[in-house]
């Protein structure tokens, strides 16, 4: 992993890899997206409002990778002090709480017609609102330790690691406590969902995984920029001041 | 001591964290399985009756064949239930697309001293089984063994 310490050799990687995932993400997403909505069946009991799942899950599990995404590079920074890392978990916090948004937004939408009510206040629903409320608290502690100086870039990482502990809640909110929402339709090696349904949703789900991790690369790449904007704007003073 | 590298003593700071973290996320779950469920079960309510002019929710399956209409055409009667037990409701007004007979309900409401929980508000819940619509027209033998392939 090391051999990334190097930000020249991730910035040629990433040169490549960011418009590869960026391209592929938006072909798999949107083609899944318009054969969910116009080609796959209507559900039993729901009807056409199934279609939402399409949207729903895929970022419902963005939103919960995206702190798993934060969570590791911030150990990463913390223990290994890898360069890259800090900047990973920045590039990692604004799409996940896009997702994480989007999904609250489709789910509330889906709850209208399915349950009866736009949002209940129970389990499930609760921790992802205070998932996308920790996102929103990270990226304002990573913007206050940017301004900061060095000295402060590892709060952010703290943070990151400490918020990690609501995904297992929000994982297991449904099934520890009754709550509105049902259980997952999709455990480890089996599923309670028609393959007519399971296959377009997978499909989306990787589509949307390689736009997230797209918007990532080009995150950290702008971030990598920036900075050496400013370390050569810094230099140009100096030089100026002394001459 | 000082045999143990940095890289390795901030490893095992920050995994000894972690896993005091867990520990107090798993004990703070543990603390709220009561106050975070979203309704009683009909087990618990008939357990532990909560007082009459309290406002809770229950919820369970809609038992098969217990939909039933007062002549008014908007006051209906079905029955709660869970594995082991079994709760009358009575409630007035529009109901969920999705309440149906066989498939899941929370009912917001209170329980009468008579033990029917008479409910102001339904919100249906529906299983995680997702099945195609084009099932329905098969029998129940047939769209059973459909279902059970997809697990």
């Amino acid at each position: 992993m090391h051999g990334f310490a190097n930000p020249a050799r991730f910035l040629r990687i990433a040169r490549w890899m960011t418009p590869l995932l960026l391209i592929s993400g938006l072909v798999l997403g949107l083609g899944s997206l318009w054969w969910g909505v116009f080609k796959a069946p209507a559900d039993e009991l729901q009807g056409e409002t199934v279609r939402i799942v399409y949207l729903h899950v895929p970022t419902a599990w963005l939103g919960m990778a995206g702190w798993m995404a934060v969570a590791v590079a911030s150990l990463t920074e913390l223990v290994w002090r890898h360069p890259l890392a800090g900047i990973a978990a920045r590039a990692s916090a604004a799409p996940g709480a896009v997702f994480t948004a989007i999904c609250l937004v489709t789910g509330s939408l889906w709850g209208r017609p399915a349950w009866g009510t736009w949002w209940v206040w129970d389990g499930r629903l609760t921790s992802m609102l205070v998932l996308l409320f920790l996102y929103f608290g990270y990226m304002a502690l990573a913007s206050a330790s940017d301004q900061d100086g060095q000295g402060e870039a590892r709060i952010p990482a703290i943070f990151g690691l400490v918020g990690a502990v609501n995904i297992p809640i929000i994982h297991y909110s449904v099934l520890w406590w009754n709550s509105l929402h049902q259980p997952p339709s999709i455990t480890m090696g089996k599923s309670a969902m028609a393959p007519e349904f399971l296959v377009p949703l997978l499909i989306a789900t990787l589509g949307f995984s390689l736009l997230f991790g797209g918007v990532v690369l080009a995150r950290m790449r702008a971030i990598l920029a920036n900075a050496q904007a400013e370390a050569r704007l810094r230099r140009k003073a100096m030089t100026e001041d002394f001459a | 001591m000082s045999a143990i590298k940095a890289k390795h003593q901030r490893l095992i700071l920050v995994l000894v964290a972690v896993i005091a973290l867990i520990g107090a996320g798993l004990l703070a779950a543990w603390a709220l399985r009561n106050q975070a469920s979203y309704f009683y079960l009909p087990t618990d309510m008939a357990a532990s009756p909560p007082a009459a002019d309290r406002g809770v929710r229950l919820g369970g399956m809609v038992e098969k064949g217990s939909i039933t209409t007062d002549a008014d055409g908007v006051t209906i009667h079905f029955i709660v239930s869970d594995a082991k037990a079994r709760i009358p409701v009575t409630f007035k007004g529009i109901v969920p697309d999705l309440f149906k007979e066989g498939s899941g309900v929370v009912a917001e409401g209170k329980l009468g001293s008579n033990g029917t929980f008479v409910a102001d508000n339904l919100l249906a819940k529906h299983d995680e089984k997702y099945v195609p619509r084009e099932m329905k027209d098969m029998t129940e033998a047939q769209a059973r063994a459909a279902v059970k392939e997809t697990k």
